[in-house]
């Protein structure tokens, strides 16, 4: 059962390895200066950078999330890998699992990594770092999972950038609210433990519906 | 009844039932929104705190109305298309798009020409404008799909799927930014929340909202039918409808 999920997994992970420019790296690089953009505008005030910080990280990430995407099924599509998939006797809801998985781990994981560094550029509290990263942590599977059903809809298209978001980006605004609602409330010395617990539900509903979803989005438009 | 339905399925029936229904309830739906319009401008008394400036809400609210139906009713389109694999949905669905994205903007615009005497401004983050907005921007999404895809079965039954996606994806964002201010603070503007509209101002309310369904039925059937015969234009019956015109 584990091992065709353990070999696209190891697959994926090799190939980003091999091959770190392509999007581990720029995802991070392309988080990082997008933040910083923003002290430069906001003139570097402190005190304004403590206010706006946890919504520039959070949309910093989910741009940075998104900017990836395109190249999930890409490659696959093109030297005929997902043709193979599509063939093999093993769910592709589970292989695609297995790909999405890659994805989190080549570019949400390091996002929840630098994102108690970037809190401390912006002169967040440390409590507020920690819920930060949290939040991240929680919602970054949500983006890669919602992300791949929105490239899976456009695999077979030549340029999907802006559509890619177009399809996507509405469906993350849940994801996005209470994030800043859990961020918010901890600012203001609520409890989040509420925002956290919803957060992992939505983390529990996608992964149960997404991945099948992805698996008939994929069946029709690669197959065509 | 079923085998009626089953017709109904097929294209060519269909069609030559739509081009006999098209007048009739085309004519209905003017008829209405001309009485509608005349009992929401002319006969509903002005309201005694907003005067004049409420009658917007005699396209807004319809149009708002219309504008969740329409998705709804363009997944459960989309749902059965992928399910019984019925061409006829997936054309409906298709058609009814561009008619839900318009009443989505109708209910925008004039929902900020209303909000700008009343509330002082044109856009206010609340929970029913917020998830408008995002509405506005799946229809769009949907839109955007069909026309990148070039195969039109694959565009279809795909967009299909992102419309059930987005369906369930409805309420939860509609929940999530009621969530959002109920705990950050009360938005202190749902007017509309309390049930208690007179008559005079409710009757035409329901009018326009009637004339609101036939007119969209109208486009949509409109629409269909122009759909179905550029796809089925290599198919017998519409050639020969064509060397009858020609």
């Amino acid at each position: 059962m584990s091992s065709p999920f353990m070999a696209i997994l190891v697959r994926d992970l090799t190939l980003v390895g091999r091959n770190p420019g392509e999007h581990a790296t720029t995802t991070i690089i392309f988080f990082v200066v997008v933040t910083t953009l923003f002290a430069f505008a906001g003139n570097a005030d402190l005190s304004l950078l403590q206010i706006i910080g946890p919504t520039v990280i959070w949309v910093a990430a989910l741009l940075a999330a998104m900017l990836s995407l395109e190249g999930l099924f890409k490659t696959d599509f093109g030297d005929g890998t997902l043709d193979q998939m599509l063939t093999s006797p093993c769910p592709l809801s589970m292989l695609v699992s297995a790909k999405v998985a890659a994805h989190w781990i080549t570019t949400g994981l390091p996002l929840v990594i630098v994102c108690p560094f970037m809190g401390i550029l912006m002169g967040l509290d440390f409590e507020l770092i920690l819920i930060l990263t949290a939040t991240l942590g929680l919602s970054t599977p949500v983006f890669s999972l919602i992300g791949a059903f929105g490239a899976s809809l456009v695999v077979a298209h030549k340029k999907p950038g802006v559509l890619l978001s177009l399809l996507t980006l509405p469906l993350c605004v849940p994801i996005l609210i209470y994030s800043a609602s859990a961020v918010n409330a901890a600012a203001a010395g609520l409890p989040i433990t509420g925002h956290l617990s919803l957060l992992a539900g939505f983390f529990v509903l996608s992964i149960t519906i997404l991945p099948f979803a992805t698996a008939g989005a994929i069946r029709i438009t690669a197959g065509s | 009844m079923f085998l009626w339905f089953h017709k109904l399925g097929s294209a060519r029936y269909f069609y030559n039932f739509a081009d006999k229904v098209t007048p009739w309830i085309g004519t209905l739906a003017f008829v209405l929104i001309v009485v509608g319009l005349y009992t929401a401008l002319v006969v509903a008394p002005p309201d005694y705190q907003q005067k004049d400036a409420y009658r917007i809400i005699f396209i807004h609210v319809p149009a708002a109305w219309m504008s969740m139906f329409i998705y709804v009713f363009m997944a459960i389109c989309g749902a059965i298309g992928l399910i019984w694999r019925i061409k006829l949905a997936f054309i409906v669905c298709t058609s009814a798009a561009v008619i839900g994205a318009s009443f989505t903007l109708v209910t925008l615009v004039t929902g900020s020409i209303w909000g700008k005497p009343m509330w002082g401004a044109w856009w206010a983050w609340d929970a029913r404008l917020t998830s408008e907005l995002i509405l506005l921007f799946l229809y769009l999404g949907f839109i955007a799909l069909q026309s990148a895809i070039p195969n039109r079965s694959a565009a279809q039954r795909a967009s299909s799927i992102l419309l059930i996606a987005g369906v369930v994806n409805i309420p939860i964002i509609h929940y999530s930014v009621l969530w959002w201010h109920t705990l950050h603070q009360d938005p202190s503007i749902s007017k509309f929340g309390a049930p208690s509209i007179h008559a005079s101002m409710l009757a035409p309310l329901l009018i326009m909202t009637v004339a609101f369904m036939l007119f969209f039925l109208t486009i949509v059937v409109i629409r269909s039918r122009a759909l179905i015969l550029e796809t089925e234009r290599s198919s017998k019956w519409v050639k020969d409808m064509q060397e009858k015109w020609v």
